[in-house]
């Protein structure tokens, strides 16, 4: 086991220094280098900041000496200073913006889990009764709809019209003043509508992923033979059957990490939640590169961290992989 | 498999039997029809401002209401229709070519090249798309074509590994090794007895990857970094029922059915396709 995951950590080194190449060359392929992008296109950076950038880059060196600087300070998370007028380091701009996001994401990833499963494994194996048909209709409809859209929808349902849920935010004005367990509820009430649609994108695409997974198993001969023993069918399905289909899930909890991340860009905006999402549509709207680059390495970080645990956690679960 | 007319017709035969396919299809051709026809189903013009008649609900006169400056939302939605299909369809083509051109050469020549091309996508497919498409906007300017170009140019990755993957098999089939035997090229092997051999699976892809492309563009333009005003998009016209929440569910509702038909309309063909191009998957 050990061997493998050393193996399989020996394969992101290259991946590592690839995402680091592109990023250089992106900076490198702005119209006018990385300074002249950044700074003619935005009237905030004075001329103090395109000197301190100069340096930063170090641009009269050769490219590959360029390059060395960049990887070195990628290694240390060092991303430099913000273009915004607060021109705080890039990296500790984020990393007060993650947390909400991680959490947010995490909430509805398990979401996903307690709905898609017990729907996929349901469909699978009542495949063809009404249930299998409507959630089909609607793991197709949950494809085809646009989260932001549905995000408006929920915010006209529930916030304007019901006048239920917060539209905005993740807490009330008086949210100091408030008791812990006040301070949580408050905190839920504002989540929740944004875990719910951070989930929705995922929901239809794992029950399917999901039922097409129990489909599979149930043909296998063991799951006959454990028919064949007189097991009762719910013994067969959830003991036999469903254990087998929910291996392969696991690795697309750790393939989803991007398709989250690209989404909390959307309803973190919608829903004025201060995330990393949310700081990273800021600093596109305003031409922050250093931080637009800054927040595209952590995500491309975070898609190979969830790439590796989805690997690692394959492999403990099926001996099968660690062995071939 | 080369394409004979009897294959054709059988696969004609179980698309069109499909009834789910055959509505996506119907849909699809709705808003074809709209797109090259859009005065037909709109009698105004999308960009008349009208300071009268602002954030008036769904009327007579303006089925679908009316936006913050007066503007027919029915003739926003119908001039939008053209966008995305534009955007859809551009986006997909550059994304195939591209994953067609890197999936061939990567499979047909392996070795060094295989090993290069494939680090290049696994690297790729390291960012998350959507961040990776925000990036490249913030370099450029927002507009249709930048944004067309840079949906197709972060998409092209699943085709490239798909065609890899059937290249590799196709290239150790005996018609293959006829063919090189009756001396044909290399050339000649990839495009006469390869490419239309992936043909089936890169069109049940792009079929996809058009649904997929006409969500982010709405996506895009509803963040703002899209489709710019006052060229009217699904996405943009979202914007302004998000700024208009409060008082006007119709700017948020029918934009968002248009997209939501029309991506449906892009799947269910998908799908359909894939079932009749290969009948063994079906109902997965």
């Amino acid at each position: 086991m050990l061997r493998y995951i050393a193996r399989r950590l020996l394969l992101t080194v290259p991946l590592l220094v690839g995402i680091s190449l592109v990023s250089f060359l992106m900076m490198h392929m702005a119209p006018g280098g990385p300074i002249g992008a950044g700074t003619d296109l935005n009237p905030k950076a004075t001329a103090e900041s395109r000197a301190r950038l100069k340096a930063y880059y170090g641009l009269d060196q050769p490219l590959h000496v360029q390059y060395g600087r960049w990887l070195g300070r990628m290694a240390t998370l060092d991303f430099g200073d913000s273009f915004s007028p607060d021109g705080r380091p890039v990296a500790e701009k984020i990393k007060e913006r993650i947390p909400i996001t991680l959490t947010i994401n995490v909430l509805s990833m398990g979401l996903i889990f307690l709905v898609a499963i017990p729907v996929g494994v349901y469909s699978a194996v009542r495949k063809g009764s009404l249930f299998d048909r409507i959630s089909t209709v609607a793991v197709f409809a949950g494809f085809a709809i646009p989260t932001f859209w549905l995000a408006l929808l929920m915010m006209i349902l529930f916030g304007v019209t019901l006048g239920w849920l917060p539209i905005s935010g993740i807490s009330s004005l008086d949210h100091e003043s408030l008791g812990i367990l006040g301070k949580l509820a408050d905190r839920a009430h504002h989540l929740l509508l944004p875990v719910l649609l951070a989930g929705f994108g995922g929901l239809a695409g794992m029950s399917r992923y999901m039922r097409s997974n129990m489909l599979e198993v149930i043909r296998q001969d063991y799951v006959a033979t454990a028919r064949a023993k007189g097991l009762p069918e719910g013994t067969v399905v959830f003991r036999h059957a469903m254990r087998n289909a929910l291996l392969p899930v696991i690795t697309i909890l750790g393939l989803s990490v991007p398709d989250l991340l690209g989404g909390s860009v959307i309803f973190e905006t919608i829903f004025a939640i201060p995330g990393m999402g949310q700081l990273f549509y800021q600093g596109v709207m305003s031409r922050d590169y250093p931080l637009i680059m800054g927040i595209l390495t952590i995500g491309a970080f975070l898609t190979l961290l969830g790439n590796l645990l989805a690997d690692v956690g394959y492999a403990l679960a099926d001996p099968r992989i660690r062995q071939g | 498999m080369n394409a004979s007319p009897g294959i054709g017709r059988d696969f004609a035969r179980r698309l069109l039997r499909n009834r789910l396919a055959a509505a996506g299809g119907a849909v699809i051709l709705f808003f074809f029809l709209v797109s090259a026809l859009p005065g037909l189903f709109a009698s105004h013009e999308p960009n008349r401002i009208d300071i009268v008649n602002i954030l008036r609900p769904p009327s007579a006169a303006h089925p679908l209401g009316t936006d913050d400056l007066g503007r027919d939302v029915l003739a926003r939605v119908v001039h939008g229709a053209r966008v995305s299909l534009k955007v859809g369809f551009v986006a997909v083509g550059i994304a195939t070519a591209l994953g067609l051109l890197v999936g061939l050469l990567s499979g047909f020549y392996g070795g060094w090249v295989d090993a290069v091309l494939m680090r290049f996508v696994d690297m790729m497919l390291c960012f998350p798309t959507f961040f990776l498409i925000l990036s490249v906007i913030a370099f450029l300017e927002p507009s249709i074509w930048n944004i067309m170009a840079v949906i197709g140019l972060t998409g092209w990755m699943g085709v490239a590994r798909l065609v890899r993957a059937e290249t590799l098999s196709l290239k150790e089939r005996d018609f293959v090794a006829a063919a090189r035997a009756q001396g044909a090229g290399n050339a000649r092997i990839i495009f006469r007895h390869v490419l239309p051999n992936t043909l089936a699976p890169i069109l049940v892809a792009a079929t996809l990857g058009v649904a997929g492309a006409i969500l982010t563009e709405s996506a895009l333009s509803f963040l703002g970094i899209g489709v710019q005003p006052p060229t009217p998009s699904w996405g943009n016209i979202l914007t302004a029922g998000k700024d208009n929440i409060e008082f006007a569910w119709w700017l948020s509702l029918f934009p968002g059915l248009a997209i939501l038909f029309t991506v449906l309309g892009y799947n269910l063909l998908g799908e359909g396709i894939r079932d009749a191009a290969d009948p063994r998957l079906k109902g997965r």
